[in-house]
């Protein structure tokens, strides 16, 4: 096949997601996922509007989709895992036939599941992400070829306009930060952080 | 326990105190039209339009289901009420993600699915819904019991009440119309106040469920 990436380059996860926490301005919600996209996250700063996954492998863009239909007037991020998306990837399709405008999905494709010992995913060699992802009726899909693309696509996503997914191509480095291992904590301080305790 | 027995879990008491309030409680099933306690719902509307009404009183407003024939007639109603925002999941997990994003962002909702689709949800519930303390609201419409002739169907349904034990969560299988309003009515409050999520099994009893079409 033709790979997909040859003219993209291989970023950081942790760079990357120090220039997308740069962008926010308006408290969007960004959903961590598991691996190491919670991880990163957390080293960036806990924001209080960051909701970091420590199970429930797959469900990253389920949450991000019922708090971005909970709340239409602010964005929602969510940061997954070519892994984790692959074991999920009917997801795509709900968010597609949802269309809310004020989803982004952010996928790291570093072609392994990096956290359980680095084995080869199917992004590696033969799945295109982004090509998945127009398939399933998200058009608004594209890699980052660099970092100055990624902050351009991804200032893009936020001012609505969406669903849209960014795929960028990262390395096989693991995830910098430690995040907190209490679930409930967790919970209630996202909650407060989106307003979403009555 | 025999097949199809019905399990009220913590509420077992309250239960035999409504039967006491009721003597009639032997009646035949679907008939009576007595008003139910705690809620609007009035006892003779269809099990559908009852939970229906007591998601509506209870503001639950998203509804994420994978479709189940038992289910059709609810699945429709729900779409076709504006109150709602009703859409299908690919996966039952899928479900759970969103009313659990909807829950922590201020919305409350809900996940239909059968007996089949709970059973692909342990992992879900062990470590996103049960360790967060999200109150998330499962119906399942319980197929593989009473009359079933699908044997996955049946041999899949005895998965479901052990995994809601082993990770205690709180489960009712509803067997009786009479009982529908107030066990679905009482059990969304005590989601809610107490942050646990709740499993509401509705039985071929109060169903109808789904027959072999010979
Ligand atoms: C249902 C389920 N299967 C397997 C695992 C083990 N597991 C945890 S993270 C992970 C890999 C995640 O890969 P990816 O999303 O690509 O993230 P990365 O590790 O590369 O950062 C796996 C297989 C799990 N937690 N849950």
């Amino acid at each position: 096949m033709s790979s997909a990436f040859h003219n993209l380059n291989v970023m950081s996860r942790l760079d990357l997601t120090r220039r997308l926490v740069a962008l926010l301005k308006r408290d969007e919600a960004v959903i961590g996922g598991i691996g190491n996209a919670n991880f990163d996250l957390w080293e960036t700063g806990q924001r209080p509007q960051n909701f970091y996954m420590l199970g429930s492998m797959g469900l990253t863009i389920p949450i991000a989709l019922g708090v971005a239909i909970a709340q239409p007037k602010r964005h929602v991020v969510a940061l997954e895992g070519d892994g984790s998306l692959l074991m999920q990837l009917g997801c795509l399709t709900t968010v597609a036939m949802q269309a809310p405008k004020n989803l982004t999905i952010v996928v790291w494709d570093n072609g392994i599941y990096q956290i359980t010992g680095s084995q080869p995913t199917a992004s590696q060699s033969t799945a295109d992400i982004v090509a998945i992802a127009r398939g399933a009726g998200i058009a608004n899909s594209a890699w980052a070829a660099e970092e100055g693309e990624f902050e351009k696509l991804m200032a893009g996503a936020l001012d609505g306009g969406g669903p849209s997914l960014i795929a960028a191509r990262i390395d096989g480095e693991p995830g910098v930060g430690k995040t907190e291992r209490d679930p409930v904590a967790i919970r209630a301080s996202f909650m407060r952080g989106i307003g979403g305790k009555k | 326990m025999t097949l199809g027995t019905p399990r009220h879990g913590s509420l077992a008491g309250k239960i035999s105190c409504v039967i006491v309030a009721f003597p009639a409680a032997n009646a035949p099933q679907n008939t009576g039209p007595r008003m139910s306690q705690t809620t609007a719902a009035p006892a003779d509307k269809p099990w559908h339009e009852i939970v229906l009404a007591i998601l509506k009183a209870n503001d639950v407003k998203l509804i994420v289901y994978v479709p189940d024939r038992v289910l059709t007639k609810l699945i429709a109603a729900l779409h076709v009420d504006s109150f709602f925002t009703v859409f299908a999941a690919t996966r039952e997990e899928e479900a759970v993600g969103v009313v659990s994003g909807a829950y922590m962002a201020g919305l409350r909702g809900a996940v239909l699915m059968q007996t089949s689709g709970f059973a692909t949800l342990p992992n879900a519930l062990a470590s996103l819904v049960a360790p967060s303390q999200i109150p998330a609201l499962l119906f399942v419409s319980e197929r593989g019991t009473l009359g079933e002739f699908n044997l996955g169907q049946a041999l899949v349904a005895k998965t479901m009440r052990p995994v809601l034990d082993a990770l205690a969560i709180e489960n009712h299988t509803i067997t009786r119309h009479d009982e529908l309003a107030f066990i679905v009515d009482r059990s969304i409050k005590q989601a809610y106040a107490t942050q646990a999520p709740v499993v509401f099994i509705l039985s071929p009893l109060l169903t109808g469920g789904k027959v072999f079409a010979a």
